[in-house]
């Protein structure tokens, strides 16, 4: 196909109204219609405010999470839970930095323990299956005849639940309908509004881009939840590769929200997080023959047919599938997430640790396959048929088009993806491939983000966060319970607050911004722009970095803003999208170059290597650097782990929890 | 060889989208669907053209949601598609080849993949002030 032809030979199908004003107004906006901000949507309204979503593609399928959802992580407060939320909290929280979330925000998590089941109670009440009502699985031992929940990863403590969400954005986008709530889709949110119009000050609404028409949207409201997402594709770029070397998440997670949040004067922490990325070489996410996450617990064998061993975490064999989803003997649980593979206390059954060398001895033989038809009835069809089915991106992507070649799991075994030796048998470059150290993607979660507290506020007032705009975000789960905390918050504190007023001032200078690619006749495409800010990031913030690096890296990023940055050009409001989206990942560079010269030491928790300063963990650096943009100027500063148990907080997780959640008693769950 | 033309280069190997125009009945359910706007509406009855397919994130949610199954399909380039072997006769095979085996019809859990009953969708109203709240 031609697409050039397109461009000069067939008009733009929208009516296009470049600087053509529309204003509404509301109490509550939310900027983001994935899940995050769908259950802030549902739960702000509940509470008797006006709300309006905002959302840069279709509500009903868009999000990262809009793909599907095929299993719930962290349901402690479901009736088959054996563990509490405190338990898994404290147990987290005594790990300190070995886990991943050491460096995560505790407040976010506890939130999610607490409410984890409750959203997925939401979500049953709106249609979607939770339960194995047709009794599919009526005997497997991962299913619970009274209740009809079935389980994933750990059957004995029953606290990830297998579902069957492949359309939760659906069953929510008309949850969002009935409430009256005000679905803005197609529009891109590029700016926030402060009272007054000066960065720093309480946000008043957002100004967008309509993405067909051109239109310039403007929404004052009294109070704002960022649920938008972190910036992919900053490092690594190419069209010539699936889907814009397309990472996990949506191709719309390009940091509009990072962007407008920093201009606005909000206070980011972990923005220096960053890890290996393979660079859009991977395969079809779920869609190759692997034993983690959705495939967790899948027999795989040999090039020769020899079964791979299966070993618990005190490295004794396995003998029996079932024994894959059991903790080890004196383990109280486990979670079953790739990044706690080497965190000895919670991590479920793996492969023999010693695969890689066997591999090179000859033992075992590349390529290795899954071997569906091994496994016991129920399990095979919970992987594929269930898991994959409802997992993000399996329907179309893996189960129609395997099985319409006529893959049978019954019969089948699926390749898995050839990888170095060495790296056989782990999780994450089975995800993510394998590329060089230039090349990083921003954190799959516990990444950078707004710093938040226990209301999910901001340091702006009016401004809150929920999904993967937290500091320590990430995961559907988190998504759903940090959008309808946030949603409850926004809602109260929107009750009380006075009528926002806006700037015209702020408005004008929006749409000159705005606009500017669309004046220009010549110049050069997003792409080619976009391809310049992840070279400069690939050059200068790979994965060595030095004060050097980031010094020089940050003066280019000006340089490009300065000079091609006033030459793209845009042919039409899709384009204009894309090459402002380009314009939020150089902003997003920026800031995660300040925050990387923030932290003078190297982390092993945050896969974060300064040749200058290389000593790893240092116990003086064991804390949060905080950047933030005041008057025009980069301010640094720092925040201690655990801050939101630090004063003003009160010192436990439960009762901030207690004070802030605004639930009533009676329905809070887990007490 | 007669027909050399002076053409761009063929596009990326991302295609991802292909309409069969006998089928497709023009309804844009597709095009609405679209986190990217890969596609772009056409008018009267005709298909919508997938314009900006190379941003295609490869969800299948247009194929989800086509109420005509078969008329709008999503395929992986080349390069994203894993082999399979069977277990009990050590055949090799793969999407795309010659001589394929039978498609398996097992729906997944929960039903089918794409159904007639899939109605076009009027998701989004373009004029804004429609909702009990005055929006």
């Amino acid at each position: 196909m031609d697409d050039t032809q397109y461009r000069t030979t067939t008009p733009w199908p929208y009516p296009v109204h470049y600087g053509r004003e529309r204003m509404v107004e509301t109490d509550v906006l939310i900027l983001g219609g994935g899940i995050a901000g769908c259950h802030a949507a549902i739960n702000a309204a509940r509470m008797g405010v006006k709300v309006a979503v905002v959302e840069k593609g279709a509500t009903i399928r868009s999000g990262s999470g809009g793909a599907g959802v095929d299993h719930w992580h962290n349901a402690f407060t479901n009736p088959c839970s054996k563990v509490t939320p405190e338990e898994a909290a404290e147990l987290i929280a005594s790990l300190g930095l070995k886990m991943p979330e050491g460096y995560g925000a505790g407040h976010v998590r506890y939130i999610e323990f607490k409410e984890s089941w409750d959203a997925l109670l939401d979500l049953e009440k709106m249609g979607v299956k939770i339960r194995d009502v047709d009794d599919e699985f009526k005997g497997a031992d991962f299913r619970d005849d009274q209740t009809k929940l079935m389980f994933a990863y750990d059957y004995e403590n029953r606290h990830v639940i297998r579902v069957q969400g492949g359309k939760v954005k659906v069953a929510l986008y008309h949850e969002l309908k009935r409430l009256g709530i005000g679905i803005f889709d197609r529009v891109m949110a590029t700016s926030l509004l402060n009272e007054g119009g000066v960065a720093g000050g309480r946000v008043v609404g957002a100004m967008g881009v309509d993405v067909r028409t051109g239109e310039f949207c403007v929404f004052q409201a009294k109070a704002t939840i960022l649920a938008t997402a972190q910036p992919l594709r900053l490092w690594v770029f190419s069209t010539e590769l699936q889907g814009s070397a397309a990472e996990h998440d949506d191709p719309n997670c390009t940091g509009d929200g990072v962007a407008m949040a920093w201009k606005a004067g909000a206070r980011f922490s972990l923005m220096e997080r960053s890890e290996a990325f393979g660079g859009g070489f991977r395969y079809p996410a779920y869609g190759t023959g692997n034993a983690s996450n959705t495939w967790f617990g899948c027999s795989m064998v040999d090039a020769k047919g020899k079964e791979i061993p299966w070993v618990n975490r005190d490295g004794a064999l396995l003998k029996t599938v079932a024994e894959r989803f059991r903790p080890a003997p004196g383990q109280k649980f486990t979670l079953n997430d790739p990044r706690c593979e080497r965190v000895y206390e919670v991590r479920g059954a793996g492969f023999i640790p010693d695969l890689p060398e066997r591999i090179m001895k000859g033992e075992y033989e590349l390529p290795f396959y899954a071997d569906l038809p091994a496994m016991p009835e129920h399990e095979r069809r919970a992987i594929f048929g269930l898991m994959v089915g409802h997992e993000g991106k399996t329907l179309i992507p893996v189960y129609k088009a395997l099985t319409e070649a006529g893959f049978d799991p019954d019969k089948d075994m699926l390749q898995a993806n050839i990888v170095p030796a060495e790296m056989a048998g782990r999780t994450i470059p089975y995800w993510n491939g394998a590329g060089p150290s230039q090349w990083r993607g921003f954190a799959f979660i516990f990444f950078g983000g707004l710093v938040t507290d226990w209301d999910l506020g901001t340091n702006l007032e009016g401004l809150f966060a929920a999904g993967n705009q937290l500091m320590g975000g990430g995961t559907h789960t988190i998504a759903a319970t940090s959008g309808r905390y946030a949603g409850r918050k926004a809602a109260e504190f929107a009750l009380q607050a006075p009528a926002p007023t806006i700037s015209r001032a702020q408005l004008d200078a929006e749409k000159k911004r705005v606009y500017a690619p669309i004046e220009r006749s010549e110049g050069i495409g997003w792409k080619e722009f976009q391809s310049g800010i992840s070279r400069i990031m690939q050059d200068y913030c790979g994965e060595y970095k030095t004060e050097e690096t980031l010094k020089v890296g940050l003066t280019w990023l000006n340089s490009i803003r300065e000079s091609e940055g006033a030459k793209v050009c845009a042919r039409n409001p899709h384009e204009l999208a894309r090459t402002l989206e380009t314009f939020s990942r150089l902003t997003c560079g920026e800031i995660i170059m300040h925050a990387s010269l923030g932290r003078k030491a190297s982390s092993n928790a945050l896969d974060f290597k300064r040749l200058d300063y290389p000593e790893k963990d240092p116990p003086e650096w064991n804390k949060f650097v905080v950047v933030s943009l005041a008057h025009d100027q980069v301010k640094t500063g720092e925040l201690p782990l655990n801050y939101w148990l630090k004063a003003p907080n009160a010192p436990t997780l439960e009762e901030n929890y207690r004070n802030h959640c605004s639930l009533p008693e009676d329905s809070q769950h887990g007490k | 060889m007669e027909n050399s033309n002076y053409v761009p280069n063929p596009q990326t190997p991302c295609t991802a989208i292909f309409i069969d125009p006998a089928l497709c009945r023009g309804c844009n359910t597709c095009a609405e669907v679209c986190r990217v706007d890969v596609l772009i509406p056409s008018v009267c009855g005709q298909p919508p053209i997938p314009v900006y397919s190379d941003e295609c994130w490869f969800c299948g949610v247009c194929v989800e949601h086509c109420p005509v199954p078969g008329a709008i399909r999503m395929e992986h380039p080349l390069n994203q598609r894993i082999a399979w072997k069977r277990k009990e006769t050590g055949e090799f095979f793969r999407i795309g080849m010659k001589n394929p085996p039978p498609p398996n019809k097992k729906p997944p859990v929960g039903g089918v993949v794409t159904a007639a009953k899939n109605r076009p969708l009027q998701i989004q109203n373009r004029e804004w002030r429609v909702s009990k709240h005055g929006f």
